[in-house]
């Protein structure tokens, strides 16, 4: 059984991966321009936001859930960064402390909701998308704010051995949530909770206490992606990270995660998140342009699902 | 529950059973008269005539969606691409009025496009199995960056006035709000006593229980994502034809507005109960508090908030009441 199940996780993840490598093929003989270490450095540049948040994700979409309100904790804790530096004048550094815990306060929040209140997580986060980024709205009043210190850029435009900082950042993320999914007893929790909820209820694991601390993760990541974000572009308003959870949703998909829970591993999201962030590059470096790169993106997400269907039907 | 214990007429004098079958929309009801009063202490002015109707005329296109949204919700499913279908029928419509087609066809076409991209949606999520939630997520992204791409969000005007189908009146009445009171009614009446109407409760109630009794669930769901691409249809007709000029871009926020209303109007996020009566009012209810917050000097920023609110508590208040039955 168990090498069942794990023979169909490679097999996805190798189909996956020679896709990539075929993208990669088309895209450096496409552009000239696609295959240089600017190119590429940049692309893990612009990946790591949404690739921080797709982390949680998998553990969300492993336990059966969904988060659609990630893009709203997003933009809810960028302008609140923004607020706490500037309107109330907090030093930088424990402001950004304050708004990355906002995040993890509001992913608690829909964690307590889920658990506490029994609401599915598609219908608490979505009220929480509304609620989150209504909040960032209200408290923004459509201002901007900018003028942030020069070493606050370190984060988002620096770079430390030549390697922009926010991907050293995804790089020990990435590591530690694939330590945490793939090797430890949380992890083992997350899959059993998303295979069969009330086995892994009745086997005595604490399922509430693991949700709420995936939802609460989810949160803080989102908040930390803010903080980068924010970095990166110089400026906060509160329209950020609209439509983020598209993106992540579908790099997890991508990677192979079950929307039905039980299935996915880190190393696949994060093979999701290169494919599509090089279908990204190759459409814009082919003069496609971002609204047009959203249709494919979409198209991909119900291709990714439509085919992982097929296939799971076919080994059934 | 059979389909006879259900529509058996509820006799006058039994209230409490009145109460407990339309509850939610009582509820609502009472809401939007409390608001209505408590403005209109603040600034008589709210109760204006022209300031109600405007606020019906502008908002009768999401109740209509909702009507949709709610046959969808019932069934134990979900849309979130409602407002970029929107924003795309409704630039079909004008770009076929601007261009010269028969008025007639530039009120339909829209509709049967709605309805085939629906019917599609429909296809994916009862035949693939695929979770609504994601084709439509995905439908979202296709819908509104295709209609960006191709309009660059340019503004339709100069459309001919005999296609302004919205703006006509009967009564001083602009048709937009016949349109909601009319298909309210009527879908109300067919969710009740239809063969198909009672099928989407059953569906949404108990899936397994269903197809035992021998429904056939998946050309059901086809059929009622179908009818919900019609009344997107109708939305979006009425929506490009509220104003002189369409924006060809999708509305901001319309997919949640239109699900606030369904989850707010008593159409449970567990499929299987609610009613159209209950969304048509929620929509109201909405529409009501948005132009309160003006009267009231809120800044309109903190309407989106309200929204997150009003469907958390009514989520809320809908579990607890299940947990104690």
């Amino acid at each position: 059984m168990a090498t069942m199940v794990m023979n169909r996780v490679l097999r996805h993840e190798s189909i996956l991966g020679v896709l990539l490598v075929a993208a990669l093929f088309v895209l450096s003989a496409q552009s000239e321009h696609f295959w240089t270490a600017d190119n590429l450095l940049n692309q893990g540049r612009l990946m790591a936001e949404v690739g921080l948040i797709a982390l949680p994700m998998t553990f969300v979409i492993v336990t059966g859930g969904i988060d659609l309100s990630v893009g709203s904790i997003f933009g809810l804790s960028a302008i609140l960064l923004g607020v706490f530096w500037q309107n109330m004048g907090m030093p930088l550094p424990v402001a950004m402390l304050a708004a990355i815990l906002v995040g993890a306060v509001a992913g608690l929040g829909n964690g307590f909701i889920i658990t506490r209140f029994k609401v599915p997580p598609l219908i608490a986060t979505l009220a929480t998308l509304a609620l989150y980024r209504g909040l960032a709205e209200g408290i923004s009043q459509a201002r901007s704010v900018r003028g942030y210190p020069e070493w606050f850029f370190q984060l988002g435009q620096g770079e430390v051995l030549g390697v922009p900082t926010q991907l050293w950042l995804l790089i020990v993320c990435f590591a530690i949530a694939a330590f945490i999914l793939g090797m430890t007893t949380f992890g083992r929790t997350t899959y059993a909770i998303g295979s069969n909820e009330v086995a892994a209820r009745f086997s005595g694991l604490k399922v509430d206490r693991a949700k709420l601390l995936i939802y609460g993760a989810s949160g803080l990541i989102s908040g930390l992606a803010a903080v980068i974000f924010v970095s990166r572009v110089s400026t906060t308003r509160s329209d950020m990270g609209t439509g983020y959870e598209l993106d992540v949703i579908t790099a997890v998909v991508l990677g192979g995660t079950s929307i039905f829970g039980g299935r996915g591993t880190i190393i696949g999201t994060g093979l999701g998140l290169i494919l599509m962030q090089a279908l990204k590059n190759g459409l814009a470096l082919s003069g496609v342009k971002g609204d047009g790169t959203i249709v494919v993106i979409g198209a991909v997400l119900i291709a990714a699902i439509l085919v992982g269907n097929l296939l799971s039907r076919d080994g059934d | 529950m059979t389909a006879e214990t259900m529509t058996r007429p509820i006799p006058i004098r039994r209230w409490k059973s009145v109460f407990e079958a339309y509850g939610q929309e009582i509820v609502i009801l009472g809401v939007i008269v409390l608001l209505c009063i408590g403005v209109w202490l603040y600034n008589p002015r709210f109760l204006g005539a022209n300031n109600f109707l405007s606020i019906f005329h502008s908002n009768a296109y999401i109740a209509i969606a909702a009507i949709g949204m709610s046959l969808v919700i019932i069934s134990g499913n979900i849309d979130v691409s409602v407002g970029s279908l929107i924003g795309v029928l409704g630039t079909i419509a004008g770009t076929m009025a601007v261009n010269g087609y028969p008025i007639i066809f530039c009120w339909l076409v829209p509709i049967l496009i709605g309805m085939a991209i629906n019917a599609g949606v429909g296809f994916l999520v009862a035949y693939v199995k695929i979770p609504s939630i994601v084709v439509t997520l995905g439908m979202l992204s296709i819908l509104k960056g295709g209609l960006i791409s191709v309009t660059g969000g340019a503004w339709i005007s100069n459309l001919p006035p005999a296609f302004m189908i919205a703006q006509f009146r009967l009564f001083g009445i602009p048709s937009s709000v016949y349109f909601m009171v009319v298909l309210t009614v009527l879908a109300a009446l067919w969710m009740k006593y239809s063969v198909f109407g009672r099928t989407v409760y059953a569906i949404g109630g108990n899936p397994e229980a269903a197809r035992v009794s021998g429904i056939r669930i998946q050309p059901s769901i086809v059929g009622v994502f179908t009818i919900h691409g019609m009344f997107a249809g109708i939305a979006a007709v009425l929506f490009a034809t509220q104003l002189q000029v369409i924006q060809s871009t999708v509305p901001p926020n319309l997919e949640l507005t239109v699900i606030t209303a369904s989850v707010v109007g008593g159409v449970s996020i567990l499929g299987g109960t609610g009613t159209v009566i209950g969304s048509t009012l929620a929509a109201i209810l909405f529409a009501a508090i948005g132009s309160s917050l003006v009267f009231l000097n809120v800044s309109a920023y903190w309407l989106r908030a309200v929204q997150g609110l009003m469907i958390l508590a009514t989520v809320l208040a809908d579990m607890a009441r299940r947990r104690r039955i």
